[in-house]
């Protein structure tokens, strides 16, 4: 029973990192309803830049988390203006590959850069070890849950009661009445851009303190999961992107702790088909129809 | 057959002869090495990938972005089916056996390309191209497990049965076939559902079956593209077929242009071959092809041959064209 | 003899009845005009009756074979073919190549032949070929046989559209707006064509439209229908001075 609760809270602790990772998809997915495969990227370079602010500069942690997550706001928000902008209006198909070129380049940019060579990333929080009722916790896994959630409940609150949310929502809903309504488009989709990459870039620095390694292709697989994860919840629906990070954690968890690693990736994939076939909305999606 | 068809075709057959022949005298005189001769058979099998996503791609107008996945189910049962051959001891010549094996491997991804495009295809758009990168995924890693065929560690012991002469034929009668379905009635039905599913549905073409069979058609000559994989590198590894191998092959339909299966054959070619003229810039070349394909979608997204096919004849006939006028223009009657 | 009909068909979409116990029952040859105001249900009627929509309630028969549980394409084969509100041609296909798509079931040779080229699949071709260009040259579109449809002019494309639905040899043709967006002039060779196609083909016509001259002009008979439910059904005399139909256009 320990061993499972134990593992139950590995789940949670990497659940709750593709959780935030999946906000990212899942908001921008509901904006623009474009895959951002740029998105595991994001996590990844802000990873890096923690790595760098930590080791090159001694910042405190608190410190590195916001200046990374503003770096990240800003280069996601960079990354919209000159890529996806122009084809705000073109065929999706346009438009997804234009993110599989963007995520390309900022692999090979990353590779460039910081070379092959995995960095370690250092500890930034401090190291304990509690035992609660028999299971052994870190500190960093309290950290990681404690601090996804609190970010997570602060962009729900965000969304559900300022000015800014009821916007990024009109527009996921209709666009063009959202401009009728005269909301500024470009702004909230900007908004939303920052919003989900600053998330995106603390998931990735959690998952590298969680992971230690930090490598330009960090992202491609856990960028992959936290889009099935938001796919799963309910693609465009925030609260479904928090649901769907957790349940993906617990099932790879527990598949890699009691059926084997190496097919935790196939079962997590297999979960992505069998939502899509059946229920392609997702668990918190509603169902629509297409007009003749 | 009329008078203007026979008159292509004929061109077209002298092109494919001569071209053969200019890498015949290339090889015999050594000017071309085992380097050389080694790209030039990489790209005739990306020739074969890229026509056969062309099929659901370009076609069929669906984002299919697994065909790495089938490309391992030709590779991997191709290779298993010549191991055994070989082991029974029957002495077939390399070319049936190479043959064999390709059948082996197409109809095996092909069945591959009926079951999992049956559910599938009933999805659209971004999620058809998710559950494309599933089922992909979940077939590498399948391989990475399957210790039958070597797992993780690879599958060694494959005969080297392709050389550049078998895989040049083999490419051009692929090529040729793909080209003559998309102008039979099966390729006409195909691209009639990507132009307006509803209306094809409603002119009495089997929406359901057409799909599954562009995707399993696809399937079935990416398994064959596989096949001469395996058969020429004569080991095979299941981190080759990736999520990243995929797109690789997507890219290449996308920037020759979706439908167009001359534009496949050219950026197949440019996209292997430059690479390997810039191995001296090898970490900045995937940079280079990501912003390419960033600029190419913003400014271009259509490819470079969008949905036309190059013409040999047509290319021909325009240059005849302006020598007429030019000397009209020159000499003139009285 | 009945060749389409249909009884008491309904259809809710989550809690709008949007068609209600509707019934239609065309005799071969027939004309018949179905009208009434916007988002009366008209198009949704002609969608439950080629497969489009499947009907919460009732049941259509094809020539004596209910369709209700069969797919559009299955439904085309059995003879019912039809056109759409907001013409949806095959945009990079030729002309004779739209044409040739709702011959499909006629060309006879399989993949295999189509692929290797066989004597079967030149045949087949040919004989598509000169029957799709026929067709064309019945709506004077010969010239246009090899232009993209996405860069035929309006009225050409339309007819297309009508040449195309031809082409599946049906036996009910239903035309919806056939006349949408045309001058007094196109409308009146519309109305020649369809006469003279009923004639050649020797089918049965269910068109939905708005333009009175046309629907009064040639329809037989008129079935008029509001909110889903039919209010009026007549000759054209009848129907022109009927009250309810006047209200229905014109409000009270």
């Amino acid at each position: 029973m320990n061993l499972f609760l134990q593992q139950v809270i590995n789940g949670l602790n990497i659940g709750s990192i593709y959780a935030l990772i999946a906000i990212g998809y899942t908001m921008v997915y509901g904006i623009i309803k474009l895959i951002n495969f740029a998105h595991g990227e994001i996590m990844m370079f802000g990873a890096y830049f923690a790595f760098i602010a930590a080791t090159s500069f001694q910042m405190p942690v608190w410190a590195i988390l916001l200046l990374v997550m503003t770096i990240m706001a800003v280069a996601g928000v960079a990354i919209e203006f000159v890529a996806y902008r122009p084809l705000r209006n073109a065929p999706r198909l346009s438009a997804l590959i234009t993110a599989i070129g963007v995520s390309l380049f900022l692999q090979n940019l990353a590779l460039i850069i910081f070379k092959p060579e995995p960095k370690i990333m250092p500890k930034l929080f401090p190291e304990m070890n509690f035992n609660i009722g028999g299971i052994d916790i870190s500190s960093t896994t309290l950290i990681t849950i404690g601090v996804s959630l609190v970010f997570m409940v602060l962009l729900d609150l965000y969304i559900r009661k300022t000015k800014q949310g009821r916007a990024m929502r009109a527009v996921s809903e209709d666009k063009d009445a959202a401009i009728l309504m005269g909301v500024n488009v470009n702004r909230t989709v900007s908004l939303t851009f920052a919003l989900g990459s600053a998330l995106g870039a603390l998931g990735g620095i959690l998952y590298s303190v969680a992971y230690i390694q930090i490598y330009p292709t960090m992202g491609v697989m856990p960028g992959l999961k936290a889009f099935i994860a938001a796919v799963l919840g309910g693609i465009g629906i925030v609260p479904g992107a928090m649901l769907g990070g957790f349940i993906i954690g617990m099932v790879e968890t527990l598949t890699k702790a009691y059926l084997s690693t190496t097919w935790a990736d196939a079962i997590v994939f297999a979960i992505l088909i069998i939502v899509l076939l059946f229920k392609p909305t997702g668990i918190l999606g509603k169902n629509t129809r297409e007009k003749v | 057959m009329d008078k203007n068809k026979r008159r292509t075709y004929i061109i077209n057959a002298i092109a494919i002869t001569a071209l053969y022949l200019a890498f015949f005298i290339l090889i015999q005189t050594k000017t071309m090495n085992k380097y050389l001769i080694g790209i030039a058979i990489l790209t005739c099998i990306m020739i074969i990938m890229a026509m056969s996503l062309n099929i659901v791609a370009g076609f069929l107008g669906e984002m299919a972005l697994g065909h790495a996945g089938f490309m391992a189910i030709g590779a991997y049962s191709s290779a298993s089916f010549s191991i055994a051959l070989f082991n029974t001891g029957v002495g077939l010549p390399d070319l049936v056996v190479l043959i064999l094996a390709m059948i082996v491997g197409g109809t095996v991804a092909g069945i591959f390309g009926i079951l999992i495009g049956t559910p599938t295809l009933r999805l659209r758009g971004d999620y058809l191209g998710i559950v494309t990168i599933g089922f992909s995924e979940i077939i590498r890693i399948f391989f990475v497990n399957f210790q039958p065929t070597g797992g993780a560690a690879g599958l060694t012991g494959i005969t080297r049965l392709v050389n550049f002469n078998n895989a040049y034929w083999i490419t051009i009668v692929i090529a040729i076939l793909i080209f003559t379905f998309g102008r039979s009635k099966h390729g006409r039905a195909i691209i009639s559902i990507r132009e307006d599913e509803i209306a094809s549905e409603s002119a009495g073409v089997p929406t359901t079956r057409f799909k599954v069979l562009a995707f399993s058609l696809a399937a079935f000559f990416g398994g064959m593209g596989g096949a001469l994989y395996a058969h020429y590198l004569a080991f095979l590894e299941p981190s080759k077929f990736n999520f990243m191998f995929s797109i690789e092959m997507f890219v290449i339909v996308v920037l020759g242009g979706l439908g167009s299966l001359t534009g496949s054959i050219i950026s197949a070619i440019v996209l292997t071959v430059l690479p390997e003229m810039l191995r001296g810039f090898a970490q900045y070349r995937l940079l280079v092809y990501s912003l390419v394909l960033i600029i190419m979608m913003i400014f271009r997204p259509q490819g470079i041959f969008g949905r036309t096919e190059f013409s040999l004849t047509g290319a021909i006939d325009l240059l005849i064209l302006r020598k007429n006028t030019k000397n009209s223009v020159d000499g003139g009657e009285a | 003899m009945s060749v389409l009909s249909a009884k008491n068909i309904t259809i809710q979409f989550g809690g709008l009845t949007a068609v209600d116990q509707f019934n239609l029952n065309l005799e071969r040859h027939e004309l018949v005009g179905l009208i009434g105001p916007n988002g009366a249900g008209k198009t949704t009627i002609f969608n439950m009756l080629t497969g489009v929509y499947v009907p919460t309630k009732g049941e259509i028969t094809l020539n004596g074979e209910s369709i209700i549980k069969k797919s559009t394409h299955e439904i085309v084969k059995l003879g019912a073919s039809r056109t759409f509100q907001n013409i949806r041609l095959f945009k990079d296909l030729t002309a004779i190549e739209n044409v040739k798509i709702a011959y499909h079931n006629f060309i006879d040779y399989n993949l295999i032949q189509g692929m290797f080229r066989t004597k079967k699949f030149w045949t087949e071709e040919k004989k598509a070929q000169d029957k799709c260009m026929k067709l064309l040259d019945i709506f004077n579109m010969g010239g246009y046989a090899n232009t993209l449809a996405k860069n035929l002019p309006y009225g050409q494309q339309r007819r297309l559209e009508i040449a195309r639905a031809l082409a599946s040899e049906p036996k009910v043709l239903m035309l919806d707006e056939p006349a949408a967006g045309m001058n007094p002039n196109e409308t009146a060779e519309l109305m020649e064509t369809i006469h003279f196609i009923r004639e050649k083909f020797d089918i049965t016509i269910l068109l939905i439209e708005h333009d009175m001259k046309l629907v009064m002009g040639i329809c037989e008979r008129i079935v008029v229908v509001d909110y889903g439910k039919t209010i009026a059904e007549g000759t054209p005399d009848k129907i022109k001075n009927n009250p309810e139909v006047i209200r229905a256009y014109l409000g009270d």
